[in-house]
């Protein structure tokens, strides 16, 4: 390794040769040999057919869940369980309902002051840091509401929020905007680009749906599953500055049509084909 | 002018239709004077000699003279002393242990197969061991009604507290949260008005147990004056106390679910 290698900062997440054997009667191998590095301030998306293994490596990034084999590093430092540099966002049913929208933001803080590690400036700081995600997030009307008050899309921005509070080398997101109507899931798109200039965290982010994946990732990792492996990485060539209208370019649909056309044969869609021709073929 | 038949309103018996408030309590009164009425009506009848079925007077003249002469709220008093210190105590053990079986896998291993078990024993089949073990003083009352509160609530307890989101405890994991963290600021919390509510209804299996508990060598209290009644057949009696009873608990109830509403403004929105 030469010295300008040594120079180079460690990558955010490092994944080297990772494998996930679910054990049981039939062991199943959930994800195998991955390999992937994901640098700093990168946005990098995982899609891929049901059972792939793209919510499983974004469990195991997050601690939440063991790996069988293999390497794991953040920031170079190994991977042994949560931590707050890993900040998680899921689909739903995360945030605390007792708690109001404001609370639930500066929850992170919640845990920090009750070690009573907290000083006056530590406080100030952190309700300036709260205003300015209420403010960033489009919330501040809504800060005193508790989330059963609020419609869907306005609870995840929350949890977006909360995840950031404590700046997060890394913003693990499962998807986050699965539950969302079609409408409210482009105002986040754009929300979340938005977050990703400002605040600069890196993200690592899992979705089903392939438009959502290249609109939003500098890189498209595409998995496939059994066992769950990563099948291609695309590199997304369009810039940090996207408007809604480049999803009805021409290089975004065919860049989707390939890549949902590469789900489509590593899921090995038999089954549907099938019933695609009696449905055809049966008048 | 002929009615505008767009804007046609379910009726009362759409399935899981709407109810509004007046139609509700006028259900609910139908509900709770049919039967006072019903009886009213049986004993006007003559049919049925007065020991087999006191009429409704008799029943209140009764509970007047237990009032004032034959110190009923020296029964009352003594009983739900019993009842609140046997609930009470199951209570102090429940909750604790109910949380350790609901976040702990060996914890549950380790006692919710036992308590299962001891669940189904009868408590009123414990009464000659807690009079061998406890005596036959208060605590042995007090003892009977925990055996028949206890396993029951131990169970709800855990219950309550596996059904925090899994979602909420991960998200506290991943802003750095300790495991007592996230008893003290997750667990806890969000399961705190299940928890009430698991209080409320244990409260009720505790009244139940009254009676039985009165068994044991009582002298006071009104499962002790309905046990004492039927051995005179004072059928009016035991109605009273019966009735008593029941209305004691309908107020314990509805004092547990303003008690819900006030500290949980959260858990009561309309959405």
């Amino acid at each position: 390794m030469g010295a300008s290698e040594a120079l180079k900062p460690a990558p955010r997440i490092a994944v080297s040769g990772l494998g996930k054997i679910f054990p049981g009667v039939t062991p199943v191998t959930a994800l195998d040999n991955i390999q992937l590095e994901i640098g700093q301030n990168e946005f990098v998306t995982l899609v891929g057919a049901s059972g792939c293994g793209k919510s499983t490596l974004l469990r195991i990034i997050g601690g939440l869940e063991y790996h069988s084999s293999g390497t794991l590093a953040a920031s170079g430092r190994p991977i042994e369980g949560p931590g707050a540099d890993r900040a998680m966002v899921f689909q739903h049913y995360s945030l605390y309902p007792w708690l109001t929208v404001r609370e639930n933001i500066r929850f992170s803080r919640r845990l920090k002051a009750h070690r009573q590690q907290l000083t006056e400036s530590d406080v100030e700081r952190a309700s300036g840091r709260a205003d300015s995600l209420l403010e960033l997030m489009g919330l501040s009307a809504m800060a005193q509401a508790w989330p059963s008050q609020l419609s869907g899309g306005m609870q995840q921005r929350v949890a977006i929020a909360r995840a950031l509070m404590s700046r997060p080398e890394v913003l693990l997101m499962d998807e986050p905007f699965g539950a969302l109507d079609a409408q409210t899931r482009e105002v986040m798109h754009d929300l979340i680009l938005h977050v990703f200039k400002l605040e600069k965290p890196t993200i690592v982010f899992v979705t089903h749906d392939v438009e959502e994946a290249i609109y939003l990732g500098q890189r498209v990792v595409l998995m496939a599953p059994r066992p769950g492996r990563i099948d291609t990485i695309y590199d997304v060539p369009f810039g940090s500055d996207r408007r809604q209208d480049l999803k009805h370019s021409r290089e975004f649909v065919e860049l989707k049509r390939e890549i949902v056309e590469r789900i489509r044969q590593t899921a090995g869609m038999r089954t549907d084909t099938d019933l695609l021709a009696r449905l055809s073929g049966g008048e | 002018m002929s009615r505008s038949r767009q804007t046609a309103r379910p009726g009362l018996w759409a399935i899981r239709g709407p109810l509004s408030a007046r139609h509700y309590t006028g259900f609910a009164m139908i509900g709770l004077v049919t039967p006072l009425l019903l009886w009213w009506g049986l004993v006007e009848l003559g049919w049925l000699s007065k020991v087999f079925l006191p009429s409704p007077l008799a029943v209140w003249t009764r509970f007047l003279r237990w009032l004032t002469t034959d110190r009923l709220m020296a029964d009352v008093g003594i009983s739900l002393y019993r009842v609140m210190a046997g609930w009470a105590l199951s209570a102090l053990f429940a909750l604790p242990l109910g949380l350790f079986i609901g976040t702990f896998r060996p914890v549950q291993a380790l006692l919710e197969p036992l308590m299962e078990f001891v669940r189904y024993m009868p408590a009123v089949a414990f009464i000659p061991l807690v009079m061998i073990w406890v005596g036959i003083e208060e605590s042995a009352k007090v003892a009977i009604i925990f055996i028949g509160t206890f396993f029951q609530m131990i169970l709800m307890v855990a219950e309550d507290v596996r059904r925090v989101p899994t979602a909420q405890i991960e998200a506290a994991q991943t802003m750095g949260a300790t495991r007592m963290e996230i008893i003290e600021q997750v667990l806890l919390p969000s399961a705190k008005p299940a928890l009430v509510d698991t209080l409320r209804i244990t409260l009720g299996f505790a009244w139940t147990y009254l009676v039985v508990a009165e068994l044991v060598a009582a002298n006071s209290g009104l499962g002790y004056a309905i046990l004492k009644a039927q051995r005179f057949l004072q059928t009016d009696k035991i109605f009273a106390g019966i009735i008593l009873i029941g209305l004691i608990g309908l107020l314990t109830d509805q004092l547990f679910r303003w008690l819900h509403r006030k500290a949980f403004p959260w858990a009561h929105l309309k959405h």
